[in-house]
């Protein structure tokens, strides 16, 4: 049936998606550009916003599992292989453990290092973390592998997004990127 | 009639004197440090490396006398940062390894608080004043607490692009707490 082929997501559900997308898009730049910039007010500014766009992914991440566990997804198109369904939501709860993890990581990172985040410079998060240094060398070395690893998830994410749409032409991206032109076979 | 071998007899009844109010800091639980903030978050660092000579006698405050020295080159917060605050734009731990105080007046709150006004002197630049504290003794010995807050601005400490303050803010809290061993006088 071509309406449960091509359900979309939620509005809110796209909405979060791509928002989410933006803030870690920004994030993992600036995260990738400062580390190495030599000390400065500015590096100092860098890594209060890289924090705050941590945070902020975070809130929206939790708001996107609460929304995606009380709203129905659309399900996988009909010819699709089991191993293939597997894969995908497999490779779905990895990224969303990674977004989640990602901030929490750096969050107490910080903590440990003995830089509290205030978020937006106005609301101080709570410190579960003392001052460790090696500790806080141990979470830096976290938070950078739990980065590669979204970087690789995503990149397999959009790999098999551009699949669905250019070779198996089956309307998956088009769920999330509704004004997208329709490959599908009429 | 002065015997030489009076001397020494003589010498420990001098140094008896005086170390009859000046205390020797347990340095391993003294502390000095400092806070300010940064970005609007608050951060803490400490100075490893201080002497404190603390000659005070809860009886007598006015006749107090305290000079503490504090190490510029042993600020302590990050490898990447302490080398920063170590270097020329802030404290110029090379050229200007020490910050004191040395106060010139000290007089009684009530209770156990304290006021001593002094010079403290950081990086070149030497200004009058106030520091609050605390005393508290036992017969162990006694404890001196107490905290103000300076400019950093005032005293060079962030030169050239750090004289921006709203990354790192203008007033910096010096911390300190110095335990002493109880005065020789006062053990029973």
């Amino acid at each position: 049936m071509v309406t449960s082929r091509t359900a979309s997501y939620t509005k809110t559900a796209i909405a979060l998606h791509w928002l989410i997308f933006a803030l870690i898009a920004c994030g993992f730049t600036l995260g990738h550009y400062m580390v190495d910039l030599p000390l400065s007010p500015l590096k100092l500014k860098y890594f209060s916003w890289h924090k705050w766009l941590g945070v902020t992914v975070f809130m929206f991440a939790v708001a996107r599992i609460i929304w995606r566990l009380t709203h129905p997804v659309p399900p996988f198109p009909a010819g699709m292989p089991a191993w293939q369904k597997a894969t995908a939501g497999a490779s779905h709860i990895m990224l969303y453990i990674l977004i989640i993890m990602i901030p929490l990581s750096g969050w107490l990172y910080s903590s440990a290092a003995g830089v509290p985040t205030v978020y937006l410079g106005l609301i101080p998060l709570p410190d579960l973390l003392g001052k460790d240094k090696p500790l806080s060398r141990f979470l830096e070395e976290v938070h950078e592998i739990l980065n590669d690893g979204l970087a690789v998830m995503v990149a397999i994410h959009v790999a098999a997004a551009l699949k669905h749409h250019f070779i198996d032409r089956d309307g998956v991206l088009r769920r999330m990127l509704p004004f997208l032109k329709s490959r599908e076979p009429s | 009639m002065m015997r030489w071998w009076m001397i020494p007899a003589l010498a420990a009844v001098l140094s008896a004197n005086a170390a009859a109010t000046e205390q020797n800091i347990i340095y391993g639980k003294s502390r000095v440090g400092c806070a300010s903030r940064q970005m609007g978050v608050p951060v803490e660092a400490e100075f490893k490396q201080f002497s404190a000579h603390i000659d005070f006698n809860p009886a007598q405050p006015e006749a107090a006398k305290i000079q503490i020295e504090i190490g510029t080159g042993s600020f302590e917060f990050d490898p990447e940062i302490d080398d920063e605050v170590r270097g020329r734009l802030w404290l110029d731990a090379h050229d200007f390894p020490q910050a004191r105080f040395v106060s010139s007046r000290v007089r009684a709150l009530g209770g156990d608080r304290y006021e001593a006004n002094g010079t403290l002197s950081i990086k070149g630049t030497s200004d009058e004043i106030v520091v609050p504290f605390t005393h508290q003794s036992d017969t162990d010995g006694s404890v001196y607490e107490g905290t103000f807050t300076i400019s950093r601005l005032h005293y060079n400490i962030g030169e050239g692009k750090w004289k921006d303050t709203d990354t790192v803010a203008d007033n910096v809290q010096i911390k300190f707490r110095f335990v002493t061993t109880a005065p020789v006088a006062q053990k029973k």
